[in-house]
């Protein structure tokens, strides 16, 4: 089997607090393969974010790695000194965030910005990284990039300036690149083209994707697998048709049952009743239990650990004792 | 651009037009000049002849005019206690105010940025607070107590520095400068020290309040992301947004300092034009504190003006603003 580019097992994530310390991320396991776009889905605080924060080693305190490991290309990642992560941020692992009308710096022009982190990882010159500077505005999709390269950021529309952000992400060609919503702040007819874009980009340098989002349709245009995540754990995962078309968690189902269709069914919108327990106040056993039209006596107790289901992989309590065959 | 420097530039002579008409107003509230002038023995005719030939005579509009057109090339008339033109007074004086003034602001600057900087990136150490804490008390100890206690350390007890005056200076033409010699620069230091120690305090506070701001951005966080080095995110990204703020601030308090000069000047006997203003107070000189009141002000003016058009320098973001609203 190839290594995977990215590999993370047992991630387990805590933030000390006043009142004890709350675990963001408990023993969160999954893998990325190259070329792959995996996507990230779940509702705000469900662990997303800081999932991929925790991968590129941005996690700020009081926030820190309590467990588990995260390989990269094989390489342990997760306790590596400062100044070697540094060195691999940007280098192996790009980001992208969310804002792209906050995500450059206001006072320096976008080629500076692009020339300088070029700069940082690769060794070239002033001109050569102009030049591909040029290069990657082009491949990014900016016009005139010869002439757009000295504008400033607030030069530039919120669209383009998200096509910026990932010319940023991808100039020293990572085997990686994390996208933590990378929609989201943007018009809905710039958003396809930027998915588009990230997409593009993935397949034709063979990068690694993960893509955070809470928007379930963005997953389903772009992703090869999905992760759905709840309170901090992966309730399920597997490959996006499977995941879309026959989820198996119940939380995952709620989800699939929310997406409008424009097929134009007169049905109401499925909602999952209550909302995501606080960090502080997750139940034992099963995290979702108090929201589970199916939740039995064990799932109060028993914390329900990932079952492999075909190509899925879920953590249920309703998929254990039962046959694979006759589940799916 | 330049629309924006024209009509700044217009607002500035408006603020300078107000400020004559208070400047001219002095002298008519102050007393007839005339009596000032003259001995008590003086006749009816002789005080209408000098009243005759200082203009005195004409309607107030015309007075103020004149009085404006001459401030405009600098011919503030003559001092009552001197009998000499008020101008040639303060541009002997304005060397030591402005050396002085320039010093304070370079050591407050220098200081404030430096421990601004340190207390924002190391913030739990205890030199940071430290740092904050001596920021308290240089914000809330009065200029006139700091300069004496420095008198008191190292002028009366320790013996190392001057308690008054500038030393020897150096004439350059009509500047006289205090900078090229040991005993100038040792005067320099306390006066200096005295004026920049409340704007020292301010800056480092802003500093460190913009700073810590500034490290919490998206763009800083985006920084970091593109694995760019510590040093490059501290002192290349972080700190020119920083200074941005601290330059207006600074400007403007360039004007101040030049203003409270004042009250460092009493205390050390520097002799500026801060001095000059005390000694016109205490004897009515009202040539004198009017032209200081128009010369202090036009400073005030001109530094508003120059960190108005320095911003949109550093700002690209207020540049193509301000190109669309002219």
């Amino acid at each position: 089997m190839i290594e995977p580019v990215l590999s993370v097992r047992n991630l387990q994530v805590e933030f000390a607090s006043r009142r004890g310390t709350l675990r963001a991320i408990d023993d969160v396991s999954f893998d990325i393969a190259k070329g792959e776009v995996l996507g990230v889905v779940g509702e705000s605080g469900a662990g997303k974010s800081v999932t991929g924060l925790s991968v590129i080693g941005l996690i700020d305190p009081p926030g820190r790695i309590a467990g588990g490991e995260i390989r990269l290309a094989g390489l342990r990642i997760d306790n590596l000194p400062a100044e070697e992560m540094r060195r691999i941020r940007g280098k192996r692992i790009g980001m992208i965030f969310q804002d792209p009308l906050t995500s450059l710096n206001p006072l320096y022009k976008v080629g500076d910005q692009i020339v300088e982190t070029i700069r940082t990882h690769l060794n070239l010159s002033e001109r050569a990284a102009r030049r591909r500077a040029i290069d990657l505005l082009a491949e990014v999709g900016i016009p005139a990039p010869e002439k757009r390269i000295d504008g400033y950021p607030h030069e530039f529309s919120g669209g383009m300036r998200q096509r910026v952000v990932i010319a940023l992400a991808i100039c020293a060609e990572p085997e990686l690149i994390i996208a933590d919503e990378p929609t989201t702040a943007l018009d809905v007819s710039v958003q396809a083209q930027i998915i588009a874009l990230i997409k593009r980009l993935g397949r034709d340098h063979g990068t690694a994707v993960m893509l955070v989002t809470h928007d379930m349709g963005v997953i389903a245009e772009t992703s090869d697998r999905v992760a759905v995540m709840y309170a901090g754990r992966i309730a399920e995962i597997g490959p996006v048709q499977d995941v879309v078309r026959n989820p198996l968690h119940p939380y995952a189902k709620g989800l699939m049952g929310a997406i409008p269709t424009l097929a134009g069914e007169d049905k109401r919108l499925v909602q999952i009743p209550g909302s995501m327990p606080r960090l502080s106040a997750i139940p034992p056993g099963c995290s979702f239990n108090p929201r589970c039209a199916f939740a039995f006596d064990r799932c109060r107790v028993d914390r329900p650990e990932p079952l492999p289901r075909g190509a899925q992989s879920v953590a249920c309590h309703l998929y254990d004792n039962v046959p694979a065959e006759s589940a799916a | 651009m330049l629309a924006f420097t024209l009509r700044r530039a217009v607002q500035a002579i408006g603020v300078m037009f107000a400020v004559g008409i208070i400047a001219f107003s002095m002298f008519r509230f102050a007393g007839d000049p005339v009596n000032q002038i003259v001995s008590i023995d003086t006749s009816a005719a002789e005080r209408a002849i000098v009243r005759k030939s200082l203009g005195l005579d004409d309607p107030v509009p015309v007075q103020f005019a004149r009085y404006f057109a001459d401030a405009a090339q600098f011919k503030f008339g003559v001092s009552y206690q001197f009998r000499q033109p008020v101008s040639a007074l303060l541009m002997e004086r304005m060397p030591a105010t402005l050396e002085l003034a320039i010093c304070a602001t370079v050591f407050a600057m220098v200081f404030g940025i430096l421990m601004g900087v340190y207390s924002a990136l190391k913030r739990d150490t205890v030199l940071a607070k430290l740092f904050q804490a001596v920021s308290l008390i240089g914000i809330s100890l009065p200029t006139f107590l700091i300069g004496i206690l420095l008198i008191y350390l190292f002028a009366v007890t320790l013996g190392w520095l001057p308690s008054f005056g500038r030393g020897e200076v150096v004439k350059l033409g009509w500047w006289t400068t205090g900078l090229l010699t040991l005993s100038g620069l040792k005067a320099l230091i306390m006066p200096s020290i005295t004026l920049g120690l409340f704007q020292m305090t301010l800056i480092m506070r802003l500093v460190r309040a913009e700073m810590l701001e500034v490290l919490r951005t998206d763009y800083i966080r985006f920084a970091r992301a593109r694995g760019l080095t510590t040093r490059a995110i501290h002192f290349g990204h972080a700190l020119k947004n920083t200074l941005i703020p601290v330059i207006t601030v600074a400007g403007l308090q360039f004007g101040s300092v030049i203003a409270f000069s004042i009250i460092t000047e009493t205390v050390f006997q520097w002799p500026g034009m801060g001095l000059l203003f005390v000694q016109a107070v205490q004897n009515v000189d009202i040539p004198i504190m009017a032209a200081y009141l128009l010369m202090v002000s036009l400073i005030f003016v001109t530094i508003n003006l120059v960190v108005d058009i320095l911003y949109t320098v550093v700002d690209p973001r207020l540049r193509s603003t301000v190109g669309r609203a002219a």
